[in-house]
C-alpha cells in the first residue's frame, strides 16, 4: 500500500483539505483454469469450461456450478456474440479499456451458455439496443488479460 | 506451456479528496511545517498529539486549544520486530516504540534507528530525524524515525502514568 499527497488547500476557517490516494499493488497467481483462459486470450482464442450438463461457462468457471466438481473439459468459443443486457458508460475511469464513453454489456459469446460482461464501443446510447450482434476487438499488444479483448463493437447489421 | 500466463496484476486505486476538519487541520498543517501541533482537552486538560479524531478518549469532549509539543521526547515502551514480513523496507531486528513527545500526555507510535535494538530501552530520550525539506507532506511519514538523543534516560515517574 502506498498513499500521499501533494496538493492541499487551507479554507478561511483553518481546515485542511487535500488528496489522498490509496493504491495496493496486487499481483496474484491465477491457477490452472483460468491460466489457460487467460493464455487463450493472448492468441485470440476464447475458452470455457463444459459443465456436467453441457452448459460451457465463459469465462471458466473452476467448479460444476451443479454438482462441485472441478471442472477440466474445455470448449472454445465464438469472439462474436449477442448483447443481453448493458448500461450506458458516460464518463469512463482510469483503467478503462476505452477512454470515451462506451456501454457495459453482458454478451452471450455464440457458444456458451454464460455471459461475460465487457465493454462495446457503441458510439452512443441511441446506437445500442438488447439483442445487437457485437464481436471482440483485440487489443494491438495483447498481454494475457480480459483487457487483451480491449472491447466488443457492433456487427452491422447487414453483416449480421 | 513454461510462457503460459500464471500470474496478473490487479491494481486497486482509490482517490479520496480527504477533508481532515477542523479539529485535526492545525496538527496536519504544523507537521509541513515540521512542528508537532497537538490538541489539549478542556475538560481534563490532557494534551493530544496527535489530536485523534479531535476528541477525547477519557471525556469524550471535543478537543480544544492547539498545543505545540516538543520534538524530543522519551521511549515509554517498545517492541523489537524479529521477524520478516512481505513488504518489510527496514532491515531487522528492528525498534518501534511508544514515544511521548515533551508536553504531550498521549505516546505516539514511531520508529527508533541509529542505535541497536539491544540498546533500546524504557525510558531512554530520543529525538526526530525529519525527511528533507522539499519532501514534507502533511503526514508523520515527514520524520523518518526517532533516534537517542544521548541525555540521561527520563525517571521512570515521568512515563509511568503511561503504562
Amino acid at each position: 500500500m502506498s498513499g500521499g499527497t501533494t496538493e492541499y488547500t487551507i479554507a478561511d476557517d483553518g481546515s485542511f483539505t487535500a488528496p489522498l490516494e490509496l493504491f495496493y499493488p496486487y499481483k496474484r497467481t491465477v491457477g490452472p483454469l483460468l491460466s489457460r483462459f487467460l493464455t487463450g486470450l493472448r492468441e485470440h482464442r476464447i475458452e470455457g469450461t463444459l459443465g456436467s450438463d453441457g452448459r460451457v461457462h465463459v469465462p471458466p468457471a473452476e467448479f460444476d456450478p451443479m454438482t462441485g466438481e472441478p471442472l477440466s473439459e474445455w470448449a472454445e468459443v465464438s469472439s462474436t456474440g449477442t448483447i443481453v443486457t448493458w448500461s450506458w458508460q458516460p464518463s469512463p475511469v482510469e483503467g478503462n479499456t476505452l477512454q470515451h464513453p462506451f456501454a457495459w454489456a453482458l454478451i452471450a459469446l455464440d457458444g456458451a451458455n454464460t455471459n461475460l460482461l465487457h465493454a462495446v464501443d457503441a458510439g452512443s446510447a441511441d446506437a445500442i439496443r438488447t439483442g445487437m450482434r457485437v464481436q471482440a476487438r483485440w487489443a494491438t499488444e495483447p498481454v494475457g488479460s480480459i483487457t487483451d479483448i480491449e472491447c466488443f463493437e457492433l456487427v452491422p447489421e447487414s453483416a449480421a | 506451456m513454461s510462457d503460459d500466463v500464471l500470474r496478473i496484476r490487479t491494481p486497486i486505486g482509490i482517490k479520496y479528496q480527504y477533508s481532515a476538519g477542523p479539529r485535526v487541520s492545525s496538527h496536519l498543517i504544523g507537521l509541513m511545517e515540521g512542528r508537532f501541533v497537538g490538541k489539549r482537552c478542556p475538560s481534563c486538560h490532557l494534551v493530544y498529539m496527535p489530536p485523534r479524531n479531535g476528541t477525547c478518549a477519557k471525556c469524550g469532549c471535543l478537543l480544544g486549544e492547539d498545543v505545540e509539543v516538543g520534538q524530543r521526547g522519551t521511549i515509554t515502551t517498545f517492541c523489537v520486530v524479529n521477524v520478516p514480513f512481505l513488504g518489510q523496507t527496514i532491515k531487522i531486528p528492528y525498534v518501534a516504540a511508544t514515544i511521548l513527545l515533551d508536553g504531550a500526555d498521549m505516546g505516539m507510535q514511531h520508529l527508533i534507528q541509529e542505535v541497536e535494538a539491544t540498546e533500546v530501552r524504557m525510558g531512554m530520550r530520543v529525538e526526530p530525524v525529519w525527511r528533507p525539506r522539499e519532501e514534507w507532506q502533511p503526514s508523520m511519514e515527514n520524520v523518518l524515525y526517532f533516534r537517542p538523543t544521548g541525555e540521561p534516560d527520563a525517571p521512570y515517574e515521568s512515563y509511568a502514568g503511561q503504562l
